[in-house]
């Protein structure tokens, strides 16, 4: 079972609403998660994860729905989704003003995923430097891996 | 708020960002810069040529560095041209180059229908030893050219397209170096949603 403030996984959105950066973390957070969360038992072993073209599918659509909700929303001047709450999980996403996305999923009563997410931006930031990676292109690098696991996990 | 509580506010985020950042030898970064351009001179044989790959470089540079800018500080969206003049000569400039421009507004008019603002240099790690001769004075180089495509770049990942031109620059003779940022156009259909 996880802890109280476990984060699940990191996505990397940019601009144009392309997933280039997934990583999962701990398990827990799979689909038939909520369902055996439902029939409260202990899984032996943790349901498969999502393939690599689901987790695009998935970030693509939380980038429609990220904009869409801004334009629904009754307040006018409201940003798009910045946290999303389920039983079994907290989505937060922190938009910077160039538009890129980072994307945290936590248990419920995760403390401070905003704070996690600013230092994911900062080790974002700092991977830009490397002159040979093309901005937007997916993040393929053993030592962002490596920095990020580090922020996430605290 | 009033512009003195701001533009107190804008100088503190920049001499703390300054104060947390890692530091390079001033000398160091000047010589590298140097050799840069003098490598360019001899490579492109043109300086109109070596002028537009400054501000290439300065493109590819300035599109990199707004993330880490934004990163680091948290700003969010300027509220109006004006304010982005402020927080480019306080926290910007102060953070990464040590130095504070003097900012001078240029208020929309009949003759200039867009807004702009100059900054004015009276100290420039990129240019404290150089004396350029002649010929690439009469070359038309632009030493620090690399300057207008950091801004070019960096203000377009925030949507907002301009024109940065070095005015007058004391290497080549003129009384003062200024260089000034005017807006074309916010790029609307591309802004993230919901930015006031």
């Amino acid at each position: 079972m996880s802890s109280s403030s476990t984060a699940f996984s990191v996505w990397i959105i940019n601009k144009a609403g392309g997933l280039i950066y997934s990583k999962t973390y701990a398990q827990g957070l799979s689909p038939g998660s909520a369902l055996l969360a439902t029939f409260k038992c202990e899984a032996e072993s943790s349901p498969p994860d999502l393939t690599s073209n689901e987790y695009l599918v998935l970030a693509s659509t939380f980038h429609s729905i990220h904009a869409i909700a801004s334009r629904i929303s009754p307040i006018s001047g409201s940003s798009g989704v910045e946290v999303i709450e389920a039983e079994t999980f907290k989505m937060t996403c922190l938009q910077s003003p160039t538009g890129t996305k980072f994307v945290l999923l936590t248990t419920p009563s995760h403390p401070s995923p905003e704070q996690v997410l600013r230092r994911v931006y900062e080790t974002y930031a700092d991977y830009l430097k490397d002159p040979f990676y093309t901005v937007e292109m997916p993040i393929r690098s053993e030592t962002f891996d490596t920095k990020l696991a580090s922020v996430v996990r605290g | 708020m009033s512009l003195s509580t701001s533009a107190a506010r804008h100088k503190s985020l920049g001499d703390d960002l300054y104060k947390r950042s890692d530091k390079v030898n001033g000398e160091l970064f000047a010589l590298t810069y140097g050799a840069l351009v003098v490598q360019l001179i001899k490579d492109y044989e043109d300086y109109d040529e070596v002028n537009k790959q400054l501000e290439k470089m300065g493109y590819n540079i300035g599109v990199r560095l707004i993330e880490d800018f934004l990163a680091r500080t948290g700003l969010g969206r300027c509220k109006d041209f004006t304010e982005v003049g402020e927080v480019m000569a306080k926290v910007a400039f102060r953070s990464l180059l040590a130095i504070t421009p003097s900012l001078i507004h240029h208020p929309v008019s009949p003759t200039q229908p867009k807004p702009a603002f100059s900054l004015i240099f009276d100290e420039n790690p990129l240019t404290d030893f150089v004396e350029l001769p002649e010929e690439a004075v009469e070359g038309g180089l632009v030493y620090a050219k690399v300057l207008e495509g950091v801004i070019r770049g960096a203000l377009e990942m925030i949507q907002t397209s301009v024109t940065a031109q070095i005015v007058s620059d004391t290497l080549r003779g003129d009384e003062r170096t200024e260089l000034r940022v005017t807006l074309v156009r916010y790029l609307e259909e591309e802004m993230p949603p919901g930015d006031d």
